[in-house]
């Protein structure tokens, strides 16, 4: 019988997932070496990151059949990062991790071409995150996440039974690490949960009570803490305190010192300063590690279909012995994010400005200063001052007739939102259906069709 | 910043590990462990780089196919960290076990990847044998296996997650008694009121019932589960106190005479309970009473400690040795982490393997969570019997496929019922799938095995956090991976 190819390939041991069939797979998987072309070919992958999880994404997805790669991040190299994140060396220090990330994984995987893009997540057009075929991310911030999975999910389109439309899906791969423990998950908007659902699983972060910082300190993190929530102000009004500048560190530190001193509480070092002041947990190689490559394994099961997905949550604890569970959150069906969007019905004579004005009032949403663009078009920017005095005279135009008379459509609409006492940009989807103009209204069927 | 600290680094930077095989699970792990500040690495391998590990490899490239792949590993490795010594030996790793045993004395310890039973078992014993830590770690297609192989490893800096707090509130000393009644809580003075720490507020509810408004009463409610924390010490510590090991000799390892201490201190002055750790959690308080409050916990603390070291003195007397062999900073930890002391013990992986716990296996097979993970188990050593008969690895040629996947599954059912399992249930599905995977090393697997291996090495060498026990199998179908204990 004929035995495995004589010809020797890059490719041997992806092959036996790509090329032969099994019965663990995803719905539409067809087993081939034209499978194997496509993904090399035709599938986009964007890594959100490039730090101590971006790096281990972009080597795991430049060895998991894929050659077309872009990543994003706007830092740049630090000498505390050398020791997790192995694509970086002593000389690449300043240099912009995007660029140097993508470039040492390209010098290692011949054949795959990694785009690096050296800015905020917020400054790439909208439509730049939809020529991907998969978002995957390596972020450390809550607020990064949030942005990203409003995006994906702005791109889910419902049909009139409400069910998601499968074309516009874009499939977002989440991984989180911190110490010892991580997280790995899939979101298919309109399926499985998407971040803003199960915003409810990310622990409040620790804050002092303002008497404890200021009256009463016992521990060392609360002598720290007032002298950089309370003293740096009063000290250097004007001046905002640095983390990264350690002549602010130093002088924090020093004033730490001295009021740990004043009241008796032992404990206050140069590094126990630098960790609460940034917040830091040590960040662990193995673990980035394996939150990576279960983030890429899902990754190429979502592209190729080779196996089943993960469904949808993963947690891991290394912390005693190893723990790892799935769990299979349900989606929130009333989600202001991933949901067929908030319902608005408005008058057709209802002017853009009363619009936005109605937005911030609105008792779910709150968004004051909102931007508003219908199918990529911008109706009104709150800014840059060019495109607000470009789009200004639209405000006193019916939104209706902006939205070129259709009796219903979806709106993106930029704002600012308060969410747990901060102020915070977002972006919404919006459902809009103009009263008294359906289609199939009692004035157009009493005509006989 | 460390999370393991700066002992822990020292540790690290003082170990020999020894590599077997660096495909993409052996490099993985071994990139992990000189990220993480290992002191020197020995790779073996007796392959040369093909352009199919240009595809699974990162450690690899283009320029180095028909070169040793130890050599190319070993100088990607050198380039990571420069402090590293790397060293490699172009050998293949089973004729290294059947050939020169003693070779792996010198490491501290071995990771062995992509080894088949038999070279397992062997080098298990020689490991042993010589008291070299080892760790097995294996990726065969979406399949995966971890797996420590130590006679015992003592852990006193445990650092668990959650722990109750040691407030002895439920038995407390007299000193701490009579600081709480030196605090009037009747005062009328509001602002001392507020200020009262919840610890001294729940001593002096237990005489008397009193209104909570402020903060720090609803703290002494919301806390008051922890009075009733049970006295005396947890069942884990109770088993390790009991221990034969905790019967010492002059052979007995410091550790095991720290037990005998600890265990005499619970029996007589400890009057069933561990020395006190001696801190606090923050709680709202004056800063005054707090730092009186914490005063007391430490003295006592530093009693406990005080008896204990003196014990271990003596018995170290007693057994011929040197007294103070043993710091007083190494007393004074274990007094502090007595409660969280963990021991783990592994089997000899041939006493796994031919003698597994049948109750768990078959309990594995069965149920919904574990069946992949506990199915991969068998498949995997079905794979390996499968290849040493038929000298050819299950689903190598693409041809018969019926046929092989019908001789895995005939090879699997006979383990089965070797094993004494022959009613239990095997998926088919899982079959066809060992099939299609043919031993094929994703990178993806490898850098997850690879990862869970290097975290375990470390754990291993710095002797804190608790190393996982059992087997791991990982399961990249729907990430139900599990650790089988057996």
């Amino acid at each position: 019988m004929a035995s495995s190819a004589v010809q020797p390939s890059r490719s041997r041991d992806l092959d036996k997932l790509l090329l032969r069939s099994g019965n663990l797979v995803g719905e539409n998987f067809e087993p081939g070496p034209q499978l194997r072309d496509d993904l090399r070919e035709y599938v986009r992958i964007l890594v959100v990151g490039a730090g101590g999880l971006g790096c281990e994404l972009l080597k795991d997805l430049a060895l998991s059949g894929f050659k077309n790669l872009e990543v994003i991040d706007m830092d740049r190299i630090e000498v505390t990062n050398l020791n997790r994140q192995f694509l970086f060396r002593l000389e690449d220090v300043g240099k912009p991790k995007a660029e140097v990330a993508a470039k040492r994984v390209m010098e290692r995987v011949s054949g795959v071409n990694i785009v690096p893009h050296f800015c905020r997540i917020e400054d790439k057009e909208i439509d730049f995150y939809n020529d991907f075929s998969i978002i995957v991310l390596g972020l450390d911030s809550i607020e990064a996440r949030s942005y990203i999975n409003a995006v994906a999910c702005g791109f889910l389109e419902y049909d009139s039974g409400d069910n998601p439309r499968e074309e516009t899906m874009k499939p977002i791969v989440d991984g989180g690490t911190e110490g010892f423990k991580g997280h790995a998950r899939v979101i298919l908007p309109g399926t499985t949960p998407c971040f803003e659902c199960t915003i409810w699983l990310f622990p409040p972060q620790v804050k002092f009570p303002l008497c404890t910082l200021a009256e009463t300190p016992r521990t060392a993190a609360h002598c720290i803490e007032y002298a950089h929530l309370i003293k740096w102000d009063e000290a250097h009004s004007g001046v905002s305190f640095d983390p990264d500048d350690p002549e602010h560190m130093k002088w924090v530190y020093d004033e730490a010192l001295k009021r740990a001193e004043l009241f008796g509480i032992p404990g206050v070092t140069y590094s126990l300063t630098q960790g609460v002041v940034k917040n830091i947990i040590p960040a662990i190689a193995s673990t980035n590690a394996i939150i990576s490559a279960a983030c890429a394994l899902e990754t190429l099961k979502i592209a190729s279909g080779c196996s089943k997905t993960l469904s949808n949550y993963l947690s891991y604890n290394g912390v005693e012995g190893l723990h790892i569970k799935v769990t299979e959150f349900e989606k929130d069906k009333d989600c202001l994010v991933c949901g067929p969007g908030i319902l608005i019905e408005l008058d057709a004579s209802v002017t853009l400005q009363k619009f936005i004005d109605l937005l911030d009032e609105h008792s779910v949403l709150h968004l004051s200063k909102a931007s508003v663009t219908h199918r990529g078009k911008n109706l009104y920017m709150q800014a840059p001052p060019v495109l607000e005095e470009m789009t200004r005279s639209n405000l006193s135009l019916p939104l209706f007739e902006l939205m070129g008379k259709v009796p219903k459509d979806i709106l993106h609409v930029t704002g600012i939102a308060i969410k747990d006492d901060k102020k915070t940009s977002c972006l919404r989807k919006l459902r809009i259906v103009f009263k008294g103009v359906d289609g199939v209204t009692d004035m157009d069927m009493a005509g006989g069709a | 910043l460390r999370i393991w600290g700066e002992q822990g680094q020292a540790a690290l930077e003082k170990s020999s590990i020894c590599l077997l095989n660096c495909g993409p699970t052996g490099s993985e792990t071994l990139k992990n462990l000189v990220l993480g500040g290992v002191g020197s690495i020995t790779v073996v391998d007796g392959s040369k780089v093909e352009v199919g590990d240009l595809g699974n490899n990162f450690m690899v490239d283009e320029s180095s196919v028909g070169q040793s792949k130890a050599k190319t590993v070993c100088a990607f490795l050198q380039e990571l960290n420069d402090a590293v010594k790397a060293k490699f030996i172009e050998e293949c790793p089973e004729a290294l076990i059947e050939t020169n045993p003693s070779f792996f004395s010198q490491f501290t310890l071995v990771v062995a990847t992509q080894l088949a039973e038999d070279s397992m078992i062997k080098l298990d014993r020689i490991c042993r044998e010589a008291n070299v830590m080892l760790l097995f770690a294996r990726s065969y297609g979406l399949a995966g296996f971890v797996r420590i192989s130590v006679k015992e490893h003592v852990v006193i800096e445990s650092k668990p997650d959650h722990f109750l707090d040691d407030l002895r509130l439920n038995n407390p000393w007299p000193e701490l008694k009579s600081f709480a009644e030196t605090i009037e809580l009747n005062a009328a003075d509001p602002v001392a009121h507020k200020h009262t720490p919840y610890v001294v507020i729940l001593e002096l509810l237990k005489a008397k019932m009193m209104s909570m408004d402020e903060d720090n009463y609803k703290e002494a409610v919301d806390a008051s589960f922890k009075v009733f924390a049970p006295r005396g010490i947890n069942a884990e510590l109770q088993q390790i106190i009991n221990d034969g090991c905790a019967e010492v000799d002059s052979s007995s390892s410091d550790f095991w005479v720290m037990v005998a201490a600890l265990k005499d201190f619970i029996v007589h002055e400890g009057a069933g309970e561990a020395p006190l750790e001696g801190s606090i959690p923050d709680m709202t308080s004056s800063t005054e009473i707090y730092v009186n409050l914490q005063k007391i916990y430490q003295a006592k603390a530093e009693a406990d400690f005080l008896v204990i070291e003196e014990k271990v003195r003596n018995i170290l007397k007693k057994t011929g040795k040197d007294p103070h062999s043993i710091p007083k900073s190494v007393i004074k930890s274990f007094c502090k982490n007595a409660r969280k002391l963990k021991v783990c013990r592994y089997r000899l992986v041939e006493d796994e393997f031919s003698n597994p716990s049948l109750s768990e296996l078959q309990r594995y097979l069965s149920s919904p969570d574990y069946s992949f993970a506990a199915g991969f188990y068998i498949l995997l050593r079905a794979a390996d019997r499968f290849a040493a008969n038929y000298k050819v690895i299950p689903g190598h040629f693409e041809g018969e496929i019926d046929e092989d996947i019908a001789r895995l599954k005939s090879t699997a059912v006979a383990l089965l019922n070797d094993l004494g399992c022959s009613g239990s249930p095997l998926n088919d599905d899982l079959v066809s799938e060992m099939w299609r995977y043919a031993a094929s090393e994703l990178h993806t697997v490898a850098a997850f095995v690879g990862g869970v291996a290097s975290q375990e090495v470390i754990k291993l060498i710095t002797k804190q956090f608790v190393p996982m026990s059992g087997t791991f199998i990982f399961n990249g179908i729907d990430h139900k991976s599990q650790l089988l204990s057996l």
